[in-house]
């Protein structure tokens, strides 16, 4: 089968860096460092009072990574910042070679410019066309075929003959992606290159891209920390944890467990909340000083289940009619809704705790992460927040199986709202 | 499920010393053409003089050695000793067209790296696309100064009071010329692989080629430097080339066979030597830079 050709094959990969200070120094530094070892003194070139704790340690930016990616899959790679994927994709375009281990390559690799690199700000934007190209490993040849449909997507036509010095910053990214878009690498690289642009340009990047990889089998690698592109553009994800491949297959689980590993104490049933520094005024009157997910030893919910937690409040004033409100976002932090408790009284100097049921049967499976805050209701139904800690308080939905239906996150999202009934149903004669 | 299959790339960690990517820079032609060209065009942009700037420039220099150094401190410009005519402005003008060749092919090369670290630090094309474009850029301008030269060597030559005679060692021009670009490339890379990591030569390099124009036949004539100190004098591989280029445009000189293949001996072995290098660099210098 042609689509299960292997493009690319990373094997055992791994990537060191050194630390501290080695790369940039002068040469006489260097000596002067070198003879003052061989003669046992103390390192001149050193900051007084300092100890060079990391010197010549070593960091593994990658750690031994393997996995093999097939003609026309389209990978988003996700991790946080210095899991590595940065370095992946430089090693993959060659830009740097790695420290061990093989990576293998079944075509020319594209990598999309970040904006501006290899342009020339006294060329045309024609010029650069051509430029750009042949530094992405375009002949003339090539770019000659495809000029008219490079220029109509970047629409940029107006300004083509115009030197690029003069064009704004949206319209360098859209020349640079135009030009990546249309090149005929069988392995294409987008590292975030989408973060500028208007809206209506990175949904059109983002058709083309899917597009072209499904009709003509391209293979793409996209890094991203925006979670709603991924799942637009991408068909399996990689997440990267230190160097290493923490999860390779499923988008929504994949960015679930990426969601973990970024919240650093994944799971927990208990914050403490009171030292956590608030925004605004947040914390001034009325403080959250703990939340817990009660009778559980992970926030994890089967089907059904209510959801139990509770609230220790402490406050400085005294409060008539307060009320709590909890927000449900999803993994990536998108807003679901909000759901709010009854009136409740506060009094200054006390300590209260408060038990809740939460009903979020609606939600389907998934990792969820929920906001608390206090809030007081005016009698306009404007709301004042007296505290909101800011805490992200992740939980996971489980096993949860609809007995009519397969629940397919991609295609409905995370709610779902009680079945729809038929008022009437009649046959209709023509 | 992984049939074994053939990758047409495959990225390791070890490096061959002489894996050197000349096939696949071959490829790249369009793009060192291209850089050519950006080169070119963007240095004369937004100037109303252009590429008359590329003959201006030598033509000055030319006028001032010729009243600093012919005229007031009256330097020989004889490479050998006899009494055929030369005229001190051609000798100037021949030095100098192929010093500026040499240094700024030098200078230009030897910044790689740091230059086109944006956009070498992105993507992969074949890192030696970049030094080859600008030494031909330089030779766009080298021809047009050449051309000026040969203008007013031309007019020497049909006044007939000068000892310029026309003869079959102007063969070796093109070689001249070949052998600036090998010597003044191998040098650059070699200091562009180097400043990835320490940039004090970047610092030499401006007045390093200064100095090194004091120690090289431009400014005066062979004749100038002592009998015993010849061999010694020699061992900087640009003097052959340049009283070399004297001797083949004017038909006298001074032409040593045994300095001449040192030269070329000299030139060939730091162009490999910065090729083995620049390749080796190339792999990692970003990580460094």
């Amino acid at each position: 089968m042609r689509m299960e050709e292997i493009m690319l094959k990373i094997d055992n990969v791994s990537k060191k860096y050194v630390l501290g200070q080695l790369g940039g120094t002068t040469l006489r530094d260097e000596l002067q460092r070198f003879s003052a070892k061989i003669h046992g003194r103390e390192d001149p070139t050193k900051t007084i009072g300092t100890r060079d704790y990391n010197k010549g340690e070593t960091f593994m930016a990658l750690n031994g990574i393997s996995f093999e990616v097939k003609k026309g899959e389209r990978i988003g790679i996700i991790g946080h910042n210095g899991a590595g994927k940065s370095t992946l994709l430089k090693l993959i375009s060659r830009v740097t070679a790695p420290t061990g281990g093989t990576i293998c390559l079944n075509g020319r690799v594209a990598s999309m410019l970040e904006v501006g690199t290899g342009f020339h700000g006294e060329l045309t934007g024609r010029e650069n066309i051509y430029m750009n190209g042949a530094i992405l490993g375009m002949t003339k040849k090539e770019i000659d075929a495809k000029i008219e449909d490079i220029i109509e997507f970047s629409e940029c036509r107006q300004f083509i003959d115009t030197p690029v010095k003069r064009y704004s910053s949206g319209m360098y990214v859209k020349l640079a992606f135009s030009v990546a878009a249309h090149l005929d690498s069988e392995i294409m690289i987008m590292d975030e290159v989408l973060a500028v642009g208007d809206m209506a340009f990175q949904k059109k990047c983002l058709e083309k891209m899917s597009d072209v990889s499904k009709k003509e089998g391209r293979t793409i690698l996209y890094v991203s920390h925006n979670m709603n592109t991924i799942r637009q553009l991408c068909d399996r994800v990689i997440v990267l944890d230190h160097g290493i491949v923490a999860f390779d297959g499923n988008i929504e689980e994949g960015i679930d467990i990426y969601m973990g590993i970024q919240a650093g104490e994944a799971l927990s049933v208990e914050y403490n909340l009171q030292t956590i520094p608030r925004l605004y005024q947040f914390g001034e009157h009325l403080l959250i000083t703990r939340f817990r997910f009660l009778n559980k030893q992970e926030p994890v919910y089967y089907s059904e289940e209510p959801i139990i937690i509770a609230l220790n409040l402490t406050s400085k004033i005294n409060l008539e009619k307060v009320n709590v409100v909890i927000t449900i976002k999803d993994s990536s932090y998108n807003k679901i809704g909000m759901t709010l408790s009854d009136d409740f009284s506060i009094y200054q100097g006390k300590n209260q705790m408060l038990t809740l049921k939460l009903i979020l049967d609606t939600l389907s499976p998934g990792m969820y992460c929920l906001g608390i805050s206090i809030i007081s209701i005016y009698d306009n139904k404007e709301h004042y927040a007296y505290d909101d800690p800011g805490t992200k308080i992740l939980f996971e939905i489980k096993d949860k199986n609809y007995p009519d239906i397969i629940w397919h996150k991609e295609y409905w999202g995370n709610v779902r709202f009680p079945n729809m009934q038929f008022v009437n149903s009649e046959l209709l004669y023509p | 499920m992984s049939q074994p299959q053939n990758f047409k790339t495959i990225i390791t960690s070890d490096h061959k010393l002489f894996d050197l990517h000349l096939k696949e820079t071959f490829q790249y032609r369009d793009l060192i053409f291209l850089f050519v060209k950006r080169d070119f065009v963007a240095l004369y942009k937004q100037t109303i003089l252009g590429p008359a700037w590329a003959v201006i420039q030598p033509l000055l220099t030319t006028v001032v050695f010729t009243i600093i150094f012919g005229n007031l401190a009256n330097l020989t410009t004889a490479d050998i000793e006899g009494n055929l005519f030369l005229p001190s402005f051609l000798f100037y003008m021949s030095g100098n067209i192929c010093w500026a060749y040499f240094s700024t092919t030098l200078q230009g090369t030897s910044n790689t790296f740091l230059a086109n670290s944006a956009t070498m630090g992105k993507v992969y094309y074949p890192r030696l696309v970049s030094p080859i474009a600008t030494a031909l850029s330089k030779l766009i301008a080298f021809f047009i100064q050449f051309v000026m030269f040969l203008c007013f060597w031309l007019y020497y030559i049909l006044r007939g009071d000068t000892g310029i005679s026309i003869t079959p060692m102007l063969l070796l021009v093109p070689l001249c010329i070949l052998q600036m670009i090998i010597l003044s490339v191998g040098c650059g890379i070699i200091i562009s692989s180097v400043t990835t990591k320490y940039r004090d030569l970047a610092m030499l390099v401006g007045f390093g080629l200064q100095l090194w124009q004091y120690g090289s036949p431009i400014a005066y004539g062979l004749q100038l430097v002592p009998d015993k100190w010849m061999s010694f004098y020699m061992l900087n591989p640009i003097s052959p080339i340049i009283t070399t280029f004297r001797y083949a445009m004017f038909g006298f000189g001074y032409f040593d066979l045994s300095y001449y293949i040192y030269g070329w001996g000299v030139s060939l072995a730091l162009f490999l030597i910065g090729l083995i290098i620049f390749s080796r660099i190339e792999r990692t210098f970003m990580d460094t830079i």
